[in-house]
């Protein structure tokens, strides 16, 4: 046998167990998923069928085509901000703390992954509350004449979703940043550019990948959670996932949910295909 | 590693393993069973360790049964008033003569016109409450909270929840606006929605078990419909201004009962299960379980719990109550899949 025939065969082998595993544990429910979209719910009983049915209510029923909206306007919400805020305190990290102080302040910034998601959230409603923390700290200093409304109220579900993904794109960013070599910067700097300047023309278009591997995990995992917005949101408006609960749990219309479910996927692939150009993993 | 350190460490890892037990008994719960200080005596009388599975909905318990294999399920606590609809399914066993008998229990609770069918009955009522206003009396004026109209009175605008599940929540709207439960058909339900979207409008939020008590409790809301003593007698000890009533329009029973799964390879068991739950020690501890307290349906109970747990539990009014509330409504399957759709609009909008 060739060296090539064998380290092909090697090949095959190594990637077997891989392929069999994601043939097993994503083709085939997947398949099996996108079979019950197609089926419908006659009375309580689950009818075997292949309509569209199921799809063409999600975008005629107002009330599931708006949870499409709002997951979306959550998810960008959250990933903007997130962004916004993880970037600088990612940058400070890498080049403004001492070296020895880095993993300390990194094992801080990952502590909000240590609690679980169901008491992360229930913790942000008791300091989010009317009578929490926050309203007390703000009518006790006289910034608010009485306390105003954030629990139960989208800011609430964004502030929860927030919190946590700051420090998964702080991380995604930072492993981005201590990877640039040094010189880039005093290159740039060498030939004239301010301290802004490398920032926002080297510095930045370098992290790209980094920024964009995070913010893509902070759309896939914030518009699929069900906790958060279930706990802070209030119920008074509804995200994909809740609505995909409320099949399941409530109507036991299963192909219902398979359609919905497909949806979510459709709109994080949809996702993946426009950040695909800068999504370089290798490098995060 | 020391001989005796691994004997420590095997002797520690021991202690914390669970209780090995002869059998297991597999039970579709809701969260009031899954309660140790109800489960133990059971599991060290029979020697067996009863493995609960909690779901929320019969929609949703129905559906887990009938994607289970035979056997795989052992009892099942089920609404009262939707018994018929898992028989008709042929999800539930015939329950052996004697299993729970109700010479004891409240006459109203006996339901039997719910748990016998054609002649066979195949469950046993084992605790109730009301679906109805509960309230923060320390916030509110406990005068207004006699009628259902001051939620819709823009009073309280703001400071209302609304419990998570639409039945008892449509079937309190109904009582407002004079309609039955049992009179809640398709087009009933559709008049309800005026009603319920400005419901929504004067409330902060619509939350489960756990958000409603997290809400009443940190003074987010100050009125909960749906609520009743389910919800606020676990938080008495800890504020005990939380009340709640049953206002002059009615409110709505709830009973839950406990049936034997078909197919279950131990009905023997199974039955011995459901004799303890309904015994007078199994239904005190029933009633005043960690999650939620309830009305055990037998009255023997009574010589179980405290006086302090039957004044919480308002055991001297239970008469008037009874008289005063009507069944959750039961929809069939147009009728129920209107009102879900109704529930998701008003969530939604």
């Amino acid at each position: 046998m060739s060296i090539e025939a064998q380290e092909k065969r090697q090949g095959v082998a190594l990637v077997t167990p891989a392929l069999l595993w994601t043939l097993v544990f994503f083709a085939v429910p997947f398949g099996a998923m996108a079979l019950m979209s197609l089926a419908h719910l006659e009375g309580r009983e689950i009818v075997q069928g292949h309509d569209l049915g199921n799809y063409l209510r999600i975008f005629t029923d107002p009330s599931l085509r708006r949870g499409i909206f709002v997951s979306l306007e959550i998810t960008a919400t959250v990933t903007v901000i997130s962004v916004l805020l993880a970037w600088p305190l990612a940058w400070i990290i890498a080049t403004r703390v001492p070296v020895r102080w880095r993993r300390m302040v990194l094992l801080l910034a990952v502590l909000p992954f240590w609690t679980s998601y169901v008491v992360r959230s229930y913790s942000w409603a008791l300091v989010l509350g009317e009578k929490g923390v926050v309203m007390n700290a703000l009518v006790g200093l006289g910034l608010l004449a009485e306390p105003v409304q954030i629990m139960a109220t989208r800011a609430a579900t964004v502030t929860g979703f927030v919190h946590f993904f700051v420090m998964l794109l702080t991380l995604t960013i930072y492993s981005n940043l201590i990877q640039l070599s040094p010189n880039y910067a005093r290159a740039a700097q060498d030939l004239g550019a301010s301290q802004w300047q490398v920032i926002r023309l080297v510095i930045l278009p370098l992290t790209l990948p980094g920024v964009m591997t995070g913010a893509f995990l902070t759309f896939v995992l914030c518009i699929g959670d069900y906790i958060t917005p279930q706990i802070l949101g209030g119920n008074n408006e509804l995200t994909l996932p809740q609505l995909i609960m409320l099949q399941l749990g409530r109507r036991g219309d299963y192909p219902m949910a398979s359609a919905l479910s497909i949806v979510l996927m459709a709109i994080v692939t949809l996702a993946y295909a426009a950040s695909a150009r800068w999504l370089k993993m290798e490098r995060v | 590693m020391t001989f005796k350190h691994s004997c420590a460490l095997i002797a520690l890892m021991a202690g914390l393993a669970p209780a090995a037990y002869a059998e297991d008994l597999n039970a579709l719960i809701w969260c009031d069973h899954a309660d140790p200080e109800l489960l133990e005596p059971f599991e060290t009388a029979h020697d067996v360790r009863v493995n609960v599975k909690e779901y929320e909905g019969t929609a949703a318990g129905l559906t887990l049964l009938e994607q289970s294999r035979p056997g795989d399920w052992d009892v099942m606590v089920i609404d009262a008033v939707d018994v018929g609809r898992a028989v008709e399914r042929g999800l539930l066993a015939p329950l052996p003569e004697g299993t729970a008998p109700t010479s004891d229990y409240f006459p109203e609770v006996r339901l039997d016109d719910h748990v016998t069918i054609d002649g066979t009955t195949y469950a046993a009522v084992e605790k109730f409450g009301y679906n109805t206003v509960a309230y923060n009396k320390s916030a509110v004026d406990p005068a207004d909270m006699t009628s259902l109209a001051a939620l819709w009175s823009g009073k309280y605008d703001g400071r209302i929840a609304i419990y998570d599940y639409y039945l008892p929540v449509l079937g309190l709207v109904g009582l407002n606006a004079g309609v039955a439960t049992a009179d809640l058909d398709a087009s009933a339900v559709e008049s309800l929605r005026d009603p319920l979207m400005q419901l929504k409008a004067a409330s902060k939020q619509v939350s489960d078990v756990v958000g409603s008590q997290t809400a009443l409790a940190t003074g987010e809301v100050d009125v909960l419909i749906g609520g009743g003593e389910w919800l606020t007698a676990v938080l008495n000890a800890e504020n005990p201004d939380l009340d709640w009533t049953i206002p002059e329009e009615g409110g709505l029973l709830w009973a839950q009962s406990l049936a034997i799964v078909e197919g279950t390879e131990k009905p023997e068991l199974a039955a011995e299960f459901i004799k303890y739950v309904t015994s007078p020690e199994g239904q005190a501890r029933l009633a005043t379980s960690s999650c939620y307290w309830g009305m055990p349906a037998n009255k023997a109970a009574g010589d179980v719990l405290t006086e302090a747990q039957k004044d919480i539990l308002r055991w001297d009014d239970q008469a008037d109550y009874l008289t005063r509330a009507q069944l959750y409504p039961v929809p069939d399957a147009d009728t129920d899949a209107g009102m879900q759709d109704l529930w998701t609009d008003m969530l939604q909008n």
